[in-house]
């Protein structure tokens, strides 16, 4: 699903990812471990180029995003995106959070259909025979609105917070906010999802229940993309580890084998601080 | 005091009986539309241009469009009103051969003026919203703009509402000097019932008390709506 050639990022003169090449198909789960500053959050941000990269290519979907050229927002909606700091939108409630991106780029999507229809409806009379097609309408916007509604709220429900619906992400604990990020980018139905440190900035009796809703996705098989220090949630969730030093690849594979036989010394060096 | 008694009749005298008052809620009307409108043309401008000038500048667009706007916020920041005021009025409109009237003419320079004085109001405001919320917005695939428009914007006008209520408050009272266009305006107003009665210490002392309730009138409005802009922010 996503094919990572090549791919290098610098910030000026500081190079920072220097030729990876990786390959996700979907229901991976990829875990991406290494030292800070070895460039794994950057290399997740490239991927849905929150950072574009400078060098390489990102195949997705068979599309390659790195373009420049390439309308990336039609591709992000593909992919879901969880931060460290949740970044939900202060100024929304949480279902409004849920509820934004799903509803305004269908009615944007709805408009621009309407609006293609109406013109080819105009250029038709003047085509003789031939006429173009229209596109099928089947929806329509107070439609959209109650279907992502009903979503939000049952996905809500799945995270245990419906009564939390209306209150604004300031009035909600780490671990909530957090796990309403993570349903608001499953409310857009998205092929993959980056999980960027997604428990780093909780508290230690929080980290479970983000962990549990990550864990449930996994068996559902979502296809996930997760930077992370949790090397116990690695162990027991990732079909594939990447260990990132220095821009590069030093070393993936299985979990069983990369946690139970590292090869690269850097690595047997990280691993015994880590887990020591 | 007996004099002052009798400044008060003659003052009573014009403003009644020789319909100052007409002339008085003209020029009330008029210093309130000139800075309402001004307001809304300078947020209306100021926003677009905080909003250009906060775009990422690697590409070309960006660069020469942030150029742009700062010579506006230069030149704007840079002249006196009543410079711009007076330019614009006796320079501009006849070289483009157009005719205003001098209030339109202040609506649209006091528009023009406080865009320049917004657009850094509003830029410090989104620049105070956590780079965060856009990076949000953009992964769930919205565009700059939209992000822009639906989540940085309106959390950046929460934060600067104290500084743009500063604002109008400034616009209201610096309408006194649109006489210089010819507009008519309280300054105006209150100066013609002085010069009617040779006497100026009543009229004068009615048109400040007149400035300071307006600008309470807008401070508790302000105050009122950032309560309601708050709520976002506690628990409840």
């Amino acid at each position: 699903m996503i094919d990572v050639i090549n791919l290098e990022k610098h910030f000026g003169d500081n190079e920072v990812l220097r030729g990876i090449d990786v390959t996700i198909n979907k229901g991976d789960i990829v875990v991406v471990i290494g030292p800070s500053g070895s460039g794994k959050s950057t290399f997740l941000r490239c991927l849905n180029c929150m950072e574009d990269p400078t060098g390489g290519q990102i195949i997705f979907n068979g599309v390659d995003i790195a373009d420049m050229k390439v309308n990336i927002n039609v591709h992000r909606r593909h992919m879901g995106m969880v931060f460290q700091h949740f970044n939900l939108f202060q100024n929304k409630t949480v279902i409004q959070n849920i509820m934004l991106a799903p509803v305004y780029l269908q009615c944007q999507d709805l408009r621009k259909d309407k609006r293609y229809n109406r013109w080819t409806k105009f250029t038709n009379i003047f085509r003789g025979k031939n006429k173009k097609e229209l596109r099928q309408i089947t929806t329509d916007a107070a439609t959209i609105k109650r279907e992502a509604k009903e979503n939000a709220m049952s996905l809500l429900k799945r995270i245990g917070l419906e009564d939390k619906a209306d209150a604004y992400p300031s009035t909600l604990s780490g671990g909530q906010k957090q796990r309403v990020a993570i349903v608001r980018s499953l409310a857009m139905n998205p092929d993959v999802i980056l999980f960027d440190e997604p428990t780093s900035a909780l508290d230690p009796e929080m980290v479970g229940e983000v962990l549990d809703l990550m864990k449930a996705l996994a068996k559902e098989g979502m296809t996930m993309v997760i930077v992370t220090h949790e090397m116990g949630f690695a162990k027991e969730v990732a079909t594939n580890v990447i260990f990132i030093d220095e821009g590069k690849i030093l070393e993936s594979g299985e979990p069983k084998e990369f946690f139970g036989n590292p090869k690269n010394p850097r690595l047997k060096e990280f691993l015994s601080k880590v887990l020591a | 005091m007996g004099n002052f008694g009798l400044k008060v009749n003659r003052f009573y005298e014009i403003f009644v009986e020789q319909n100052g008052y007409v002339k008085v809620l003209e020029g009330l009307k008029n210093t309130l539309l000139i800075a309402v409108i001004g307001l809304i043309i300078g947020i209306a401008i100021g926003t677009l241009i905080a909003a250009i000038r906060t775009i990422p500048q690697y590409k070309v667009l960006p660069r020469v469009l942030n150029g742009i706007c700062s010579v506006y916020v230069g030149i704007f920041r840079g002249t006196p009103m009543v410079v711009q005021l007076l330019v614009f009025y006796y320079v501009m409109l006849p070289l483009m051969g157009v005719k205003m009237t001098g209030v339109q003419v202040s609506m649209i320079v006091f528009g023009l003026n406080s865009a320049a004085y917004i657009s850094e109001i509003m830029r410090s405001g989104i620049m105070s919203v956590d780079s965060g919320q856009m990076e949000a917005g953009r992964a769930v695939g919205l565009s700059y703009g939209t992000t822009m428009m639906k989540i940085v914007i309106p959390q950046a006008v929460k934060n600067i509402l104290p500084t743009l209520g500063n604002e109008f408050i400034a616009l209201i009272k610096e309408t006194s000097v649109v006489s210089f266009v010819g507009a008519t305006d309280l300054y105006v107003a209150f100066n013609y019932i002085g010069s009617n009665s040779y006497e100026f210490m009543v009229p004068y002392l009615v048109m400040a008390l007149i400035y300071i309730v307006l600008v309470l009138i807008i401070t508790l409005g302000i105050k009122t709506m950032e309560r309601s802009l708050r709520r976002s922010d506690r628990r409840h």
